[in-house]
């Protein structure tokens, strides 16, 4: 985490804008990917969020912060929401927002948690749960680079939590700079050889990078996850500075 | 003018108090950091004050333990927008730190093992407004939330709030700190909403 591995930090956009949803599409029962047109926005960076505002009729406002899920496609963006239960924001949009509907967000946010193109080293993502999304908008940025090699570690409690399935299965198989592994904590599918069971150093040895050849470690999840990987990877002998994590805890956004 | 969305109702949640602009009341208490937990044996543990001057004042563990500790129940804002109310900490003011330091410094930068680092108005340090915190709800800070020893400086967004605190350098001009150069802003107080820089 030395200071001078960040170079001209990125600055946040600092004004609210308009935002409208295009479309809503779910990738799993409690998870959706919002695509939104924002007149000029400014662009952004794999792993980089933003914070999005609703208004009620009344005045009311509430705010959080969403990873963005994908390169910028000009003044089109988008992010993936898992619905946490109580959620004010997650819960509307996952489950009430349809196109055509306005909210505001601010950004990009963040410049510590991100993957650049021109980083060509070794890459190892670990995901828990939705924590997939800003890993996502890392492999989604390779297309048309040097294709610095990935992989990517996704631990899910069972199939149907898997977000972006069938996206990283066809970029795993078209890819051979790309490596995806799951791991299932509860339920497993059918044939799945690993017993079902949180991540272990095993997973992180089998479908990890050796800590020799000083990959970029991109953790995120929830606490307790993130805990555990982070503490595994130093176990396993990757240097601390090399390893960037993104928590979120039990009433995160 | 802001933009209504449509059929948003929001789930208000009474605080019983204001809470800053922008945030929402939690009762857990999340983590955020941007690396791996560090942890430091208490044995190795120092603090230590360097003036503009290169003057240095350190305490071991033992030594921070031998002074007087006080107790602090307050509010913490989260730049991720959570607010937790009344928790409970002790810890050693950093007026009783520095009460020995001479220094014609008018900011500070806060320095964790680990390497994390943010600034602060050295001003924003004294009269009973910070301390180095080493217990949470009447037990150890748990190395997640900073421990063995953080910094708290609750009238500030929480990532002022080093933890995993190793030292105060003393600066004679202001210099952004981790999140400081990433786009956070320099000062970070809620109540004005001071998220990020240009807010």
């Amino acid at each position: 985490m030395a200071r001078a591995a960040v170079s001209g930090g990125l600055r946040v956009r600092r004004a609210w804008r308009p935002a409208v949803l295009v479309e809503r599409r779910a990738e799993t029962p409690s998870a959706s990917t919002l695509v939104f047109d924002v007149p000029g926005w400014p662009g952004h960076v794999a792993g980089q969020h933003l914070d999005v505002r609703l208004t009620s009729p009344d005045g009311y406002q509430a705010a959080r912060s969403y990873s963005l899920a994908a390169p910028a496609d000009g003044e089109r963006i988008e992010i993936t929401v898992q619905a946490v239960p109580d959620g004010e924001v997650s819960s509307f949009l996952v489950g009430d927002a349809a196109a055509g509907d306005s909210v505001e967000v601010r950004g990009p946010v963040g410049g510590w948690f991100v993957w650049r193109p021109e980083d060509s080293g070794p890459v190892l993502l670990v995901a828990g749960g939705s924590g997939v999304v800003p890993l996502m908008a890392m492999i989604r940025s390779r297309d048309g680079t040097d294709r610095a090699p990935f992989r990517l570690i996704y631990s899910v409690r069972a199939p149907g939590d898997r977000i972006y399935d069938h996206e990283l299965q066809r970029r795993a198989s078209e890819d051979g700079g790309l490596d995806v592994s799951v791991v299932y904590t509860r339920t497993a599918p059918e044939g799945e050889p690993r017993p079902t069971g949180r991540i272990s150093i095993d997973d992180l040895v089998s479908y990890g990078w050796p800590a020799e050849l000083e990959p970029t470690c991109y953790v995120c999840g929830p606490t307790g996850f993130v805990e555990t990987v982070a503490n595994l990877l130093i176990f396993l002998g990757h240097d601390p500075s090399k390893i960037r994590t993104e928590r979120f805890g039990p009433s995160g956004p | 003018m802001n933009i209504i969305t449509r059929g948003f109702r929001g789930r208000r949640r009474d605080s019983g108090r204001p809470l800053p602009p922008g945030q929402y009341l939690t009762h857990d208490f999340p983590v955020l950091s941007a690396g791996p937990t560090p942890r430091i044996p208490l044995d190795a543990w120092e603090f230590t004050v360097t003036t503009e001057q290169g003057e240095r004042h350190r305490w071991s563990w033992t030594e921070l333990m031998g002074l007087a500790a006080e107790s602090i129940t307050t509010d913490i804002h989260c730049v991720t927008r959570w607010s937790k109310l009344d928790t409970d900490w002790r810890g050693v003011s950093l007026d009783t730190l520095l009460s020995n330091v001479e220094t014609e410094a008018d900011f500070a930068m806060a320095l964790s093992y680990g390497g994390y680092t943010t600034n602060l108005p050295l001003e924003d340090l004294l009269d009973g407004k910070a301390w180095i915190a080493y217990q949470y709800n009447g037990e150890d800070l748990a190395s997640e939330h900073g421990g063995p020893a953080r910094l708290l400086v609750p009238h500030l967004y929480l990532w002022k709030s080093a933890k995993w605190i190793r030292g105060i350098d003393l600066m004679l001009q202001d210099s952004p700190g981790f999140w400081e150069q990433l786009g956070y802003h320099d000062y970070g107080d809620p109540w004005r909403e001071q998220r990020y820089q240009g807010d």
